[in-house]
């Protein structure tokens, strides 16, 4: 046996979560690099712009699904986040054409709405340990009565100084394409886009390096050993809360700022698909398990794979959702898969490291 | 003391108060709320008119539903959320074949029971399709039914072509409707042949002993010979009978189906009844029964909503707060605070008197 073969052998096994994070990562890039190659729809997959759109796009489902994966990890669910930003919608876009208000009040008050839920909704599951599909379901019913009770019709808003914010287009140096005139045009990015990165980077770092982060996963991973390590599994569970809904209060402004009107019909079903984002990019709704790049990439999967069908030819409205039910299925029965081994495997790895020991 | 103590701690307990609270409120607002007519209907039939007739005929579609969450609760631990878009399938199915794959024909082409029979076969191989993964694959059942909760609309649409057939055979309105001479509504009298069945099942099968066995504690039942894997795909399946049956109830209403907006955010109002009965969302003992009220407490508390000219757009706000509440006062832990509360108010009081 040489060096090299056994030096693989000794090699730490992947985690879990390493494992679905590169199938999510790979089938982004795979899928990505396909369209290119088949050259679908006229090559608009190999212009940069499509991918920034991709971003611009999603800037909102991104940030949600990075709050939900939090509380996922935890072990919870949060349903309500999709109701929380047909509220936001609309309660900024009277406060910006009605109530008189300018941009920073809209701003506060997206922030506000989502602090507000987080803590009743945070307080019910954490303190007297209610259900929280239950209670978030109550959320979501509850945002979106008050948001018909704040205006039912929905409408665009005029603000100025909104306007002027929305249309704000960040350029990207030396990245672009060629328009039909000859002219190099610049790829450009949403301030919304921005925002979400920040928060992708502000998350991974937390999760990944801080002490609360930490114990975000302890509690999601086993809630009673987490307990007699010290943890305040209770106040852990809180702040999860706290911190997905507030990130449904910065998304739903993101949201807000993308389509530049208020309506209750707004981000409906938002909330399963920034579940099914969660889900795609390997964070396992039995908590513990999870990561924040997993579901950046998951976001943008699931809204590829959309663009791929429409391309394709399937252009009936009902091959989209089908298309991603079944990404989700595959990507479901490949994490149980995938569980069912390690488990088997680990048992294999611990016996091998104890002859090794001796 | 203990009597009382005793139907207290029975689940049925809530569902009932609420169902009391509400008819009493109803009752001081404005009693002609409970007034029944016998009046005749467009058709010239009699019909029973009413706000308790509304309630008992548009709860029916929830109450059929309750039953099959129930189990799946109870047997899963998880919620099955893909009920709204099953109906919507299960409907799509049947109008299909009622009307054919150009959606105009003007008879029926093969009787309503033959149609309705096939839909429910095709609901059941959905509802196995979510026990398979559940059950084989360990998926949570929230998760595994958010596949089909996201296409099943789609695939309702993609079976009938996004056509909008339209039944013309009047025999089809029955089962949404009246039957020509009985005053009662069909709907409810459908719900009740459910509950009929659903109680014999219960009684003279171990189905419900086995659902529970396997709820509490999939592996000691496992160890004690049942077949955990077999029970949970059962469950799911009772559930895709129940939908069938709710999807001919909605679909006949109207004689045609909206796939967008047929039975929509039923599933919520559906773990809502189960919640509201006193049912453990987390698996293990159940009580139908309880599932079966909580159905009808949302229906009342819908129509009361009605009643006061709240408009159907702001009604889920209404309802989330009377929900929150129901399941605040009902929670373990608030029930021990009170309970340790009235403890320190008596040993105050025994303290008192000694003094």
């Amino acid at each position: 046996m040489t060096e090299k073969s056994k030096r693989a052998k000794t090699k730490v096994p992947m985690t879990d979560s390493n494992i679905l994070l590169i199938i999510t990562i790979a089938v982004f890039f795979g899928m990505y690099i396909i369209a290119c190659a088949l050259g679908l729809n006229n090559n608009v997959f190999t212009k940069p712009q499509t991918f920034m759109n991709l971003l611009n796009e999603n800037a909102a489902l991104i940030i949600m699904s990075c709050g939900l994966s939090l509380v996922m990890i935890t072990g919870g669910i949060d349903i309500s986040v999709g109701g929380i930003t047909a509220l936001i919608t609309m309660t900024c876009a009277m406060n910006l054409d009605v109530w008189g208000g300018n941009v920073y009040t809209a701003m506060l008050i997206a922030l506000g709405i989502g602090l507000a839920f987080g803590i009743v909704q945070g307080y019910l599951i954490a303190y007297l340990e209610i259900q929280p599909f239950i209670i978030t379901l109550a959320g979501m019913f509850f945002a979106k009565g008050m948001t018909t009770i704040v205006n039912s019709s929905p409408f665009n808003v005029q603000n100025e100084a909104f306007n002027t914010l929305r249309s704000t287009r960040l350029y990207i140096p030396f990245i672009g394409t060629v328009n039909k005139a000859g002219k190099f045009v610049n790829a450009y990015v949403e301030i919304g886009v921005i925002v979400a990165l920040v928060v992708v980077i502000l998350m991974f770092i937390m999760l990944r390096w801080t002490r609360l982060g930490r114990n975000f996963y302890a509690v999601g991973g086993n809630p009673q050993s987490a307990l007699m390590l010290g943890i305040n599994v209770k106040r852990t569970k809180f702040t999860a809360h706290i911190i997905c809904s507030l990130l449904a209060g910065i998304g739903g402004f993101v949201y807000f700022m993308h389509v530049g009107s208020g309506s209750p019909s707004h981000a409906s079903g938002m909330e399963m698909n920034a579940i099914a984002s969660s889900i795609i990019g390997g964070t396992m709704l039995t908590g513990g398990v999870g990561n924040i790049i997993g579901t950046f990439f998951g976001a943008l999967s699931l809204n590829t794979i959309k663009q791929i069908v429409t391309s394709v030819g399937l252009s009936e409205a009902w091959w989209t959702n089908i298309t991603v039910a079944a990404m989700l299925c595959i990507f479901l029965v490949i994490q149980s898969i995938v569980i069912a081994r390690t488990k088997g495997g680990k048992k294999e790895g611990s016996e091998k490291e104890k002859k090794a020991k001796k | 003391m203990k009597t009382v103590k005793k139907i207290f701690s029975n689940q049925i307990v809530i569902p009932l108060a609420a169902l009391i609270i509400l008819a009493l409120f109803n009752l001081i607002a404005d009693p002609s709320f409970y007034k029944i007519t016998l009046g005749l209907n467009s058709d010239g039939n009699p019909v029973l008119t009413g706000y308790l007739i509304t309630i008992l005929d548009s709860g029916a579609e929830l109450a059929i539903l309750a039953i099959g969450m129930t189990l799946v609760t109870a047997a899963s631990g998880g919620q099955d959320i893909s009920v709204g878009a099953a109906i919507a399938i299960s409907g799509s199915v049947m109008l299909r074949l009622l009307c054919g794959p150009t959606a105009n024909s003007q008879t029926l082409l093969m009787p309503i029971a033959c149609a309705f029979l096939i839909a429910m076969v095709v609901s059941m191989l959905f509802g196995a399709f979510n026990g398979v993964l559940v059950a084989i694959f360990k998926i949570q059942p929230m998760i595994a039914t958010l596949i089909l909760y996201t296409a099943g609309r789609s695939i309702a649409a993609w079976i009938n072509q996004n056509q909008l057939p339209v039944v013309v055979d009047p025999t089809f309105k029955y089962f949404g409707g009246y039957i020509p001479g009985c005053p009662v509504p069909t709907a409810f009298i459908i719900a009740v042949i459910c509950m009929i069945i659903i109680g014999l099942v219960l009684k003279f099968t171990n189905l419900g002993l086995y659902t529970q066995c396997v709820g509490i504690n999939e592996r000691s039942s496992r160890l004690n010979g049942l077949n955990p894997t077999f029970i949970k795909i059962l469950a799911f399946v009772i559930m895709g009978m129940c939908v069938a049956v709710a999807a001919l109830i909605k679909v006949s209403r109207i004689s045609t189906i909206n796939y967008s907006v047929i039975a929509k955010d039923i599933e919520m109002d559906a773990i809502l009844a189960v919640a509201l009965g006193g049912n453990a969302l987390s698996g293990g003992k159940f009580n139908v029964w309880g599932s079966i009220i909580g159905a009808y407490v949302i229906q009342f508390l819908t129509t009361t909503l009605y009643k006061f000219n709240v408009s159907s757009v702001a009604l889920p706000a209404y309802k989330a707060v009377v929900v929150i509440i129901l399941v605040v006062a009902s929670a373990p832990t608030v029930r021990d605070k009170f309970a340790e509360l009235s403890k320190k108010m008596k040993s105050k009081k025994s303290v008192k008197e000694a003094a």
